[in-house]
């Protein structure tokens, strides 16, 4: 823990170190058209990596010169990045941006979420239009517990006498988390047991050898397909919908840029996230700036 | 600095005190870091310290194990831990998640036990071994009757090094679900608490404080009367080893 605050702190004055070079050509318009440039970062999993590769590709496609600043870290090392200028562009989800910018955003249908989440923005940030690829969290059983219990949606679990949820330490006190499952759904029987890994291996295996018998696993995790996991629905719609949408500095945000964005954001799908991870994380251990690009072929754009 | 008083407030905040089903208490948190660590040591020591005294007490496989323990110590417990708990099976007759920790654990806390065998036992001087084996003892006698004692104060250094390592790193496992003292550490960071996580730090500080005071303690009793005195530079330099090892003090093996 001591060694991942090291990191955040590494990685911001690293981040810092950086901002020199991208803060020089900004302003420029002149006549012959000098290249727009843009610094692309993301968060520090798999998913968002390929998302920001996806979106600097497009772009020096487009004659934007792109420098990646990658796997910086988590929403509280990578916001304040992108406030000063350090990060210009990076791919976010609509919902769980909104509860970072937020803490009171009770939004939770796509539309609602994207206009919330153009308030809560400071001035110097803008959302782009979202994509309708969503990866939201998602809560999960193995196939034996689902039939024994004759689980379907998240309110069935009530009629379990007690029930132990594993999820990222953050799930404990955000209100689309237990506060939210015990507010909407009335389950007053869990039991929590943090593991910080996103829904990672690590709370997989715990799932798997009955340690926890509720996982919080993002729902483009290729786990779920690869373990016939069984997702609870979530009729009430207590997660916020997690549309994939850019986050791009004001100052950077061009017609240009918001034309080649909104045609990736156009073409993703969620199914081409659950693919894209499972080309990464999966067997293949595909790098992400490659599955970026056969994306892009296979999309035909640019 | 208001951090640093919050954080204090929070500890002895009576609410911290009692585990639910969302939270754990400082009580049973410290009891599953305390289980941890002793388990763990236990395992260290029981596989570092006889290695340790035979490679002190026969001066064979000293630069095997020195290879060996600095290797083991530049293995990142975070990524052996995670590798661990997906590859090891549950073990029936223990909690789900001890056999990985402690392993891990027990890997970390084996170099400075080791070490500090081996150089306690070197430290002895050579005289010394010379006239007991002199006088008849068997080598089962010059190990305990002789090596052992006069090398006690370097032994413990080993074990304080060992105790410290584990209980600092024993916060790890809080990382993959395993309650201890960094649960508030993990969890303070992902919730931005901070008051939290630096009341879990806080605890664990005084916690490691607290064993290596004991630890001192014991140290500084089971040398003999008379050898931490005695054991003078020249004697040191005069066996030639070139081990700078003090009794009274931690081991930083590997030197």
């Amino acid at each position: 823990m001591i060694a991942a605050g090291v990191i955040i702190a590494g990685t911001s004055l690293l981040l810092a170190g950086c901002s020199s070079s991208s803060s020089l050509s900004g302003g420029g318009s002149s006549s012959p058209a000098p290249k727009e440039s843009v610094v692309v970062g993301s968060a520090n999993f798999s998913e968002n990596v390929i998302l920001a590769d996806i979106y600097g590709q497009a772009l020096a496609a487009n004659g934007f010169t792109v420098t990646y600043k990658l796997n910086i870290g988590a929403r509280a090392a990578y916001i304040p990045a992108l406030e000063s200028g350090e990060v210009n562009l990076i791919p976010e989800y609509s919902g769980s941006i909104l509860d970072f910018l937020s803490q009171s955003a009770t939004a939770n249908s796509p539309s609602d979420v994207k206009a919330a989440l153009d308030k809560a923005l400071p001035a110097t940030l803008k959302a782009l239009t979202p994509s309708t690829a969503a990866d939201s969290d998602s809560l999960n059983v193995t196939p034996a517990f689902a039939k024994a219990n004759n689980l379907k949606s998240i309110g069935d679990l009530a009629k379990l006498p007690s029930v132990t949820l594993a999820a990222n330490p953050e799930f404990q006190t955000r209100p689309d988390g237990i506060p939210g499952l015990q507010k909407i759904y009335g389950l007053t029987n869990l039991k929590f047991q943090a593991i910080s890994d996103g829904g990672g291996p690590q709370t997989l295996a715990a799932l798997l050898n009955n340690t926890v018998q509720v996982a919080d696993i993002y729902s483009t995790t290729p786990s779920i397909l690869a373990n016939k996991l069984v997702t609870l629905t979530d009729p009430k719609s207590l997660f916020a919908s997690q549309e994939v949408v850019p986050i791009v500095s004001t100052s950077k945000d061009t017609p240009k840029l918001a034309s080649v964005l909104n045609k990736v954001s156009a073409a993703l799908t969620t199914a081409d996230l659950l693919e894209l991870n499972t080309e990464v994380s999966g067997a293949s251990k595909t790098d992400p700036a490659v599955a970026a690009k056969n994306w892009l072929a296979k999309a035909n754009l640019f | 600095m208001s951090l640093i008083i919050q954080a204090f407030a929070w500890i002895f905040n009576p609410i911290h005190y009692t585990t639910t089903a969302l939270g754990t208490g400082i009580p049973d948190a410290l009891t599953q870091h305390l289980i941890l660590t002793g388990l763990s040591l236990a395992v260290a020591v029981v596989i570092g310290v006889p290695l340790g005294l035979f490679i002190g007490h026969t001066g064979r496989g000293r630069s095997v194990a020195i290879i060996a323990s600095n290797a083991a110590r530049a293995l990142p417990s975070l990524g052996l831990l995670a590798l661990l708990l997906v590859i090891l099976p549950i073990v029936p007759w223990l909690p789900s998640n001890y056999l990985p920790n402690i392993i891990v654990f027990a890997v970390l806390g084996i170099p400075p036990l080791l070490a500090g065998a081996y150089s306690g036992l070197e430290s002895v001087d050579r005289q010394t071994i010379d006239a007991a084996r002199a006088i008849g003892m068997t080598e089962w006698q010059v190990l305990t009757k002789v090596e052992i004692p006069l090398g006690a104060g370097l032994l413990v250094g080993g074990l304080r090094s060992s105790v410290l390592q584990i209980i600092a790193t024993v916060t790890i496992s809080s990382l993959y679900g395993q309650v201890s003292l960094g649960t508030y550490i993990a969890n303070g960071l992902a919730q931005h608490d901070y008051v939290q996580m630096t009341a879990g730090a806080i605890l664990v500080a005084a916690l490691a404080l607290l064993a290596d005071g004991i630890l001192a303690t014991i140290q500084r009793f089971v040398v003999p009367r008379g050898v931490s005195r005695g054991a003078s530079k020249k004697r040191n330099t005069a066996r030639g080893r070139g081990i700078a090892a003090t009794p009274g003090k931690p081991i930083m093996e590997g030197n």
